[in-house]
């Protein structure tokens, strides 16, 4: 018996600015006869393809972003850091696409305060959190240090503007301070170990950092190989570099 | 406009996940026209889960994909009735599925039968411990079903998936490397264990020591190529890491894709209808009869789908709102204690002892689902509970799902969360560092429910689920004591150091515990004290069946998954052997 497939609504996900995320399908469908099959149909990942300039920050945030997430993640003796990592850009991607939206956030009112155990209640989406509270904060350290934004500061006065953060002893007029940094460190993880086709973690080198081989498919030979380093280099669902090159 | 009026069906399944794919194999089976209603899309292993793209964090993990979208509904929370419950914006302790194939497609695939004394969780400890061992608002009771009637339904789960495991308990005998302590099975797993990687090598030789009782995890991840009675076939486990919280590429985790669709999705007698949001289900006039139910599809037209038997086969939490929303049955109100539908909500407690080494490369990414060692001996009342002021018990065990970087940042006590110093530690950590889970049981409590939120609605207008929960000491106490035993088990493991992550304070839907919600729609041997019947069968719509964990009358120390499909087939034998031939009440 053939499959019968038949489509009453297609494609309600609407178009999205430049998203890494495949869009969202939203059919109505009758499936009878066996496993429905479409040739070319794979819900593939949205590789981040251009890497030039900033599409969500201005200007004044992609300073104070560049200024923090290497902070975050330090260039030092161990190697590479945020910034090598494109750690900035992978941020500005996500906050100009779905993930910026917030699309698959309830985000109906009335808004409440709530109690830590109830997680996240603000009103703004994780771009409208970015927008509000990098002025907010450049407008506090301007206060206090005559003038200054974060990303003029020495790298220690930085390192305790965001311990401030953390800890939510920096009062934010629009927003919570330790909402936005968990917020901004959870977004500066995922740049830095997510697969380098969102344009975060170039070079792989969060992954060389720690030793993760990324996406390896086949583990087998290496179970039961107790206490022996893995011997294969890191590999993105991209393939890896020197796979183009001629030996 | 009113809702245009379909065909009428013998049975239509609200949601398409695992109970509702064992349940469509039973009723197809039988001859019936069966319709499923799913309002998420067709997902297919080649299609959607490639294993060229299927190993990426951000996208199904961090980023949903493969979850529940909240934008279009989700539930309101507080831990207690003096709270003003709000939304949970985004996911966080529990990830419900969205899609064909439900949360069966995102699982780890760890496959647990309860104990023989989990089902009588009441009178069991009542008996040996007494009354005062059971408090007035822990409102548990026994399982109207024992351990001896559904054990040939797991097995019939179990060969369905092709479990890898190995029996402790072979119709009586006590059989070297299995699980001791678990109740009598009639033959072995379909597969042997899966290989074990170093860490839980290294944690089941410790436990050893202590005179525990170390077994590996059965496992829905294939240790061989299988073949299941249904004559689908699955691939040996490639032990990737990417179970939990991701699809398999590799036909290698049991899924309803992998081990049922591929037959039922050809039966001439089944049709699949996705992008189709069930909104209530319709009785008639003395509202002791199902007469189908309405939808809305993608477009936002509504249709009105009559059926003969309404099967509730959604996630927990739907099939409870469902029932709300019908007004089908009586809301629990827990001050009256009076009404059942909502009733003893329960979950999972969790807690992990993380073990750093110096000397030993574990390769943590190297991983599977159910790829462990457990040991048993603290589990339900495997042990003695005199004198320690709980009852129930969890598992302790080293399971190594796979050590994915955005998730898994093992550092020691008092490491900043970022920085050099961070980095240091994470460096030096990350490939020396193993992580010993607890996994305990929740039992009942009388101001732990579900109802329907007073202010905040989902994308149609209907009112949300309200979850009200905590831990109560209960809870605290038995997590506590199963923690130190991990902490035990961990020094025995003469590692440079250990950190102690005890579950402290109220339940917190921040931090990702389990998508082990329980309750709600409780199964009962007397109408006043449950939603269904043994069979899992409406006490008031006898045509309606609800599937699935709201049936627990409240949680053990195990993955739901094994009971949620034993209890499936045990209700879909009911309705083919006895209701089909006299549609009525069967108890």
């Amino acid at each position: 018996m053939a499959t019968k497939v038949s489509r009453r609504a297609v494609a309600a996900g609407g178009a999205a600015l430049t998203s890494a995320l495949p869009l969202v399908r939203a059919a109505a469908e009758t499936i009878r006869g066996g496993v429905p099959w479409r040739e070319g149909a794979a819900a593939a990942p949205r590789a981040v393809t251009d890497l030039e300039g900033y599409l969500y920050f201005t200007a004044a945030e992609a300073a104070f972003i560049e200024a923090a997430v290497a902070r975050l993640i330090p260039t030092d003796e161990l190697g590479p850091g945020a910034i090598e990592a494109g750690v900035p850009l992978f941020i500005d991607r996500q906050l100009a696409g779905q993930y910026g939206r917030g699309r698959r956030w309830y985000m109906q009112g009335p808004w409440a305060e709530g109690l830590p155990t109830q997680g996240y209640q603000s009103r703004y989406t994780p771009a409208q959190m970015y927008r509000v509270a990098i002025a907010d904060i450049d407008d506090a350290v301007g206060r206090e240090v005559g003038g200054a934004t974060f990303s003029q500061l020495a790298a220690a006065d930085q390192e305790r503007v965001l311990s401030r953060l953390e800890t939510g002893q920096l009062t934010l007029r629009s927003t919570h301070a330790k909402s936005f940094f968990q917020l901004l460190l959870q977004n500066t993880m995922e740049g830095f170990f997510s697969d380098p086709i969102y344009g975060g973690n170039r070079d792989m080198v969060g992954w060389k950092l720690i030793g993760f081989p990324g996406a390896r498919y086949d583990n087998r030979p290496y179970v039961t190989r107790y206490g022996e380093p893995y011997p294969l280099p890191p590999v993105g669902i991209g393939g890896r570099a020197d796979w183009g090159a001629k030996s | 406009m009113p809702p245009r009026k379909l065909p009428a069906v013998d049975a239509v399944m609200v949601g398409f996940g695992w109970t509702a794919a064992i349940m469509g194999l039973t009723l197809t089976d039988a001859g019936l026209k069966v319709l499923a209603l799913e309002r998420g899309d067709w997902r297919d292993t080649a299609t959607d889960f490639a294993t060229t793209f299927d190993q990426d964090e951000l996208r199904y993990y961090w980023r949903h994909e493969l979850f529940e979208r909240l934008s279009r509904e989700t539930l309101t929370i507080r831990n207690n009735p003096s709270q003003t419950a709000l939304p949970m914006r985004h996911l966080g302790s529990f990830l419900p599925g969205v899609g064909v194939g439900g949360a069966g497609v995102h699982w780890n695939g760890q496959v647990w039968r309860f104990l023989p004394s989990d089902l009588k969780a009441r009178s069991h400890n009542i008996q040996r411990y007494g009354r005062a061992a059971v408090p007035a608002d822990m409102t548990i009771q026994d399982y109207p079903v024992s351990y001896e009637e559904l054990e040939p339904y797991y097995d019939e789960f179990e060969y369905l998936c092709g479990i890898s495991g190995k029996a402790g308990n072979l119709n009586g005998k006590i059989l070297p490397g299995g699980n001791p302590f678990e109740g009598p099975r009639a033959r072995e797993y379909p597969n042997p264990p899966l290989e074990m990687s170093y860490p839980p090598k290294l944690f089941g030789e410790a436990a050893a020591s202590l005179g525990l009782h170390p077994f590996p995890h059965p496992a829905a991840n294939m240790s061989r190529a299988y073949t299941n009675p249904l004559g689908v076939q699955l691939g040996q486990c490639s032990y990737c890491g990417f179970c939990e919280k991701y699809a398999c590429g590799n036909y290698s985790k049991a899924s309803p894709q992998t081990t049922v669709l591929p037959v039922l999705m050809r039966r001439p007698n089944f049709t699949l209808r996705t992008g189709s949001e069930v909104l209530k289900v319709n009785l008639d006039s003395s509202g002791k009869r199902a007469t189908g139910v309405t939808y809305v599809n993608a477009r936002g037209e509504e249709f009105e789908q009559p059926a003969e038997l309404v099967i509730l086969s959604a996630f927990i939490l739907h099939n409870v709102r469902l029932l709300l929303l019908s007004g089908i049955g009586q809301p629990y109100d827990p001050v009256s204690g009076k009404g059942q539908v909502g009733r003893n909500y329960a979950y999972q407690i969790t807690s992990s002892v993380n073990v750093f080494y110096d000397d030993k490369i574990l390769n943590p990414f190297i991983g599977a689902g159910a790829l462990g060692m457990i040991v048993d001996d603290f589990n339900g009342d495997n042990f003695d509970h005199s004198g320690k002021g709980f009852i129930g018990g969890g598992f302790v065990g080293v399971v190594q799902t796979g050590a994915r970087p955005i998730e898994t940042h093992p550092t020691p006590t008092g490491t900043p969360a970022w920085g050099s110093a961070w980095k240091k530690a994470f460096a030096r950590d990350y490939l020396k560092t193993l992580s010993i889970a607890t996994h305990g049981a929740v039992m009942s409590h009388r101001t732990n429910y579900l109802d329907l939120d007073p202010t905040y609605k989902d994308v149609f207008g209907r009112p949300l689920l309200r979850m009200t929960f905590d831990f109560t000491d209960n809870e605290h106490r038995m997590s506590n004591f199963l923690t130190d035993r991990a902490a035990e088990v961990a020094r025995a493991m003469q590692p440079r150091e250990i950190s102690v992550n005890y579950r402290k304070g109220s339940w917190d839907v921040v931090p990702y515990q389990t998508t082990h919600n329980t309750g709600g729609a409780v199964m009962s041997a007397d109408p006043g004290s449950g939603v269904v019947n043994r069979y899992l069968q409406s006490w008031n719509v006898p045509n309606l069946f609800v599937l699935g964990s709201g049936a627990f009358p409240q949680n053990a120390g195990y993955n739901p998954t094994g009971t949620v499909a034993a209890l499936t087939y045990w209700s879909a034998k009911a309705i083919r052997e006895r209701y089909l031939a006299s549609p009525g009440p069967l108890a």
